[in-house]
C-alpha cells in the first residue's frame, strides 16, 4: 500500500499471533525495548481457531508482571486487526508510538540515557 | 425417656409435657461480666433454658463455659453450646466433664461456622470431629460412662444432650433424614434454624412425625422477630440456610414507619401460636439476638408466661 | 499431583536482593503440569528476575536448568558440579525441592520460589482444585468416591453441615458443597441408606497430626 509507519518499530512476523510466547515478550522488555506489541487477527477470524485468543492471555499475563515490577503495563499491548487493514496497522504503530514517547524510555534503560 | 437422663430444668419441663420456651445469650466481646449479668437478668423466669453461644460466626467471645457458670449463678439455666471448629476431641471431653463438674445440665452440640467468616479467618482448623459424632460421643461419655477411648470416666457428666437442625438447608429432600441421624446419635432435643417459611416448616414436620422422630426427641421450633426490613432482606440474601419468603418482607414494608419491629413481633407471635398446636413440635426456641430487652414482652404477649416450675 | 503458586515477584526479589549470580532450577514433575516451576516457567523467572535487577541498575546473573525431579537423590547429584557457583540457588520445585537440596549441598543456600499448596488435579486447562488431604486411611469408597475430608471445608465425615446454597459452600461460591454431591448421587443411586449410619470418629494419627510419616517398601530396601 505504500503506507509509511513510524520507523522506531520493529515488525517480527509469525505466521500466527499464537505463537508469540509470554518469554518473546519478556525478551523484548529484557533487552531494552521500551514498547512491545502483538497485532492480531480480528476476534473470530483466527486462522488457527484460538491463537489470537492466547496471544491476549499472554499479554495480559506479562501486563500483570510487568505491574508487579513497579513498571507500566501500557508497554506492552495487545492489538486486533485483520490483514488487508493497512490504514489500520499503520494507525496501531503510530497510536502506540505516541503512548511509549508518553511513558518515556524503558526504566532499564535508565543508565544507557544518563 | 423414664428415668432423667440429667435432671435439667429443660429436660423436666419437656418430659412433663408443658410448652417449651427457650433463648439465646451471646457472651460479650471481653471479660465484660456486668455487660453479660444485664443480658442475663432480663430472661430470667421468662424462659425455661437459654443458649450460650460458643464463639458464634467465629467471632472470639468470652467463652461459653464461662458465660455459662456465670449464668448458672445467675439462676438461670444455661444451655451450653459447643462447636467442633475450635477444640479437639480432648479439649472437647474435658470441657463437658468440665461443664458437668460446673452444675451445667444442657448442651447442644454444634459443627459451627467456618472461622472464615470470622475476625480471625487466619486460625488453624480443627474439626476433629462433626456434630455429629459429638452428639454420639456426649451420649457415650453420659450412658455408657466412657471416654472416646472406651476408658471408664470418674464420675461421668449428666448433661441433656441437644443439636440444631435446620429444615431450609440443602439437599431438601434430606434433611429430616439427618434429623432422624442426629436423633439415632443420641440427641434428646432438637432446636432448628429460624423458621419464616410457614409452609415449608408445616411440611417438615409432617416428614418428622412420619418417621416418628417426634416420639423420640423433643423438637423445638426456632423463632427470631424481625427488626427491620434490612434485617429481613439481609437474611433473605446473605445468610445461607435461611428462608424469608417476599410474603413476609412486603408485610414488613406496609407495616409503617416506626411500626416494623412491633409487625415482625406480631408475625412471631402468630408463629408461636401455630407452634403450639403443630404436632410434633415440643415448645419454641426464641433467638432475639442482642434484643434480649425484648424477650419478656414477647414471651407475656405469646402467653407462655408464667413458665412452668417443675 | 501437588499443585503450587508462584510466590510474588517482591518476596523472591527480596531473597535474592544481596546476590549477583543465581541459579534457577525447575522440575519436570508436578510443577511442570501445573504450570509453575517447569523448565519455560523457569526462563520466564530468569527472565523477570533480570528485568527488574536491571531495572534498579543492579544487573543479575541468572542460569537455569531443569532437573527431572528434585524429589530424588540420584537427580539432586545432577548439579554437583555447579551448584557452589552461585551466590544462591532457586528452586521451582514443590516443597520437597528445595529440602532435598539444601540436604546433598549444606554449604549452598536454597531460596523456595513456589508456594505449595495442595494434592490435586486439572479440572479444566489452568484451573486445578484440591482433591486429597493426604490423611493416610482412604475413604472415599463411603462416599460415592468423593472425598469429604479434603473437600469438605468441615471435614465432615457426617455431613452436610446446612450452610451450603445452591450447591456451593459457604465460605466461597467458588467451593462446591461436596456434601451436596454426595447426598445427591446415594439419593440417585437410591442408597441414601449408606449415609445413614453415624461414622465415628476420623483417626488422624496416620495423617499429619501423628507426626511427620514415612513410607517403606521393604522388598526393595537394600
Amino acid at each position: 500500500m505504500r503506507l509509511s509507519y513510524p520507523s522506531n518499530i520493529k515488525v517480527i512476523q509469525v505466521p500466527c499471533s499464537g505463537r508469540v510466547d509470554i518469554l518473546h515478550l519478556l525478551k523484548a522488555i529484557e533487552d531494552g525495548a521500551d514498547g512491545v506489541y502483538i497485532a492480531g487477527c480480528l476476534e473470530g477470524e483466527c486462522h488457527f481457531l484460538t491463537g489470537n485468543l492466547k496471544a491476549r492471555r499472554r499479554v495480559n499475563y506479562v501486563k500483570k508482571v510487568l505491574e508487579e515490577l513497579g513498571m507500566e503495563p501500557g508497554r506492552v499491548e495487545m492489538f486486533n486487526l485483520s490483514a488487508g487493514e493497512g490504514p489500520r496497522f499503520v494507525e496501531i504503530a503510530k497510536e502506540m508510538t505516541e503512548r511509549i514517547r508518553a511513558l518515556g524510555p524503558s526504566p532499564l534503560r535508565m543508565d544507557e540515557a544518563a | 425417656m423414664t428415668e432423667l437422663k440429667s435432671g435439667s430444668n429443660l429436660e423436666k419441663v419437656l418430659k412433663a409435657g408443658h410448652f417449651a420456651f427457650t433463648g439465646e445469650c451471646g457472651p460479650p466481646k471481653g471479660a465484660n461480666v456486668e455487660h453479660l449479668r444485664e443480658k442475663i437478668a432480663h430472661l430470667k423466669g421468662v424462659v425455661d433454658a437459654v443458649n450460650v453461644t460458643d464463639n458464634q460466626t467465629a467471632v472470639v467471645r468470652m467463652s461459653s463455659w464461662a458465660a455459662s457458670t456465670i449464668m448458672l449463678q445467675e439462676g438461670v439455666e444455661p444451655n451450653f453450646q459447643m462447636v467442633c471448629r475450635d477444640r479437639n476431641r480432648l479439649a472437647i471431653m474435658s470441657d463437658i466433664l468440665g461443664v458437668s463438674a460446673m452444675g451445667i445440665r444442657n448442651m447442644l452440640c454444634l459443627s459451627g461456622d467456618h472461622q472464615r467468616f470470622g475476625n480471625h479467618p487466619q486460625a488453624k482448623n480443627v474439626y476433629d470431629i462433626d456434630s455429629m459424632q459429638l452428639i454420639s460421643l456426649v451420649r457415650k461419655m453420659r450412658d455408657q460412662g466412657l471416654f472416646e477411648n472406651d476408658e471408664e470416666i470418674d464420675v461421668p457428666p449428666r448433661l441433656f444432650v441437644g443439636a440444631a437442625a435446620n429444615p431450609f438447608a440443602e439437599p431438601h429432600e434430606f434433611r429430616v433424614y439427618r434429623l432422624a441421624k442426629k436423633i439415632a446419635a443420641g440427641a434428646d432435643f432438637i432446636q432448628t434454624q429460624c423458621i419464616y417459611n410457614m409452609d415449608r416448616f408445616r411440611n417438615f414436620m409432617k416428614q418428622a412425625v412420619d418417621m416418628g422422630l417426634h416420639e423420640k426427641c423433643y423438637i423445638l421450633a426456632g423463632v427470631t422477630p424481625m427488626k427491620s426490613v434490612g434485617m429481613a432482606k439481609y437474611m433473605a440474601k446473605m445468610v445461607p440456610g435461611m428462608d424469608v419468603p417476599d410474603a413476609l418482607i412486603q408485610r414488613l414494608q406496609g407495616a409503617g414507619k416506626g411500626q416494623v419491629a412491633e409487625e415482625g413481633i406480631r408475625f412471631a407471635l402468630e408463629q408461636i401460636e401455630e407452634f403450639k398446636e403443630m404436632e410434633g413440635v415440643a415448645g419454641v426456641h426464641l433467638m432475639a439476638i442482642e434484643w434480649e430487652h425484648k424477650v419478656p414482652e414477647i414471651a407475656e404477649r405469646a402467653g407462655v408466661l408464667p413458665r412452668p416450675q417443675v | 499431583m501437588i499443585v503450587a503458586d508462584r510466590k510474588p515477584l517482591a518476596e523472591i526479589l527480596d531473597m535474592i536482593k544481596d546476590m549477583d549470580k543465581i541459579l534457577i532450577i525447575g522440575c519436570k514433575g508436578c510443577v511442570t503440569v501445573c504450570n509453575v516451576g517447569g523448565a519455560k516457567e523457569v526462563g520466564i523467572l530468569a527472565s523477570v528476575l533480570k528485568i527488574a535487577r536491571k531495572k534498579d541498575g543492579r544487573p543479575l546473573h541468572v542460569d537455569e536448568r531443569t532437573l527431572e525431579r528434585q524429589c530424588d537423590p540420584e537427580y539432586i547429584e545432577q548439579v554437583k558440579d555447579v551448584v557452589d557457583e552461585y551466590d544462591g540457588v532457586i528452586s521451582m520445585a514443590c516443597g520437597v525441592g528445595p529440602q532435598f537440596l539444601s540436604q546433598a549441598y549444606p554449604n549452598q543456600r536454597f531460596f523456595p520460589a513456589v508456594n505449595t499448596t495442595f494434592y490435586g488435579g486439572a479440572v479444566q486447562h489452568g484451573i486445578w482444585e484440591e482433591r486429597c488431604a493426604g490423611c493416610g486411611q482412604c475413604v472415599i469408597h463411603y462416599f460415592g468416591g468423593m472425598c469429604p475430608i479434603a473437600r469438605c471445608s468441615k471435614s465432615l465425615l457426617n455431613g452436610p453441615c446446612g450452610g451450603s446454597a445452591g450447591g456451593k459452600c459457604e465460605i466461597s461460591k467458588d467451593v462446591d458443597c461436596i456434601w451436596d454431591m454426595i447426598v445427591r448421587k446415594k439419593m440417585a443411586e437410591g442408597r441414601l441408606e449408606d449415609l445413614m449410619d453415624v461414622k465415628p470418629a476420623k483417626s488422624w494419627d496416620t495423617a499429619r497430626d501423628g507426626g511427620p510419616r514415612r513410607a517403606v517398601r521393604e522388598e526393595l530396601v537394600q
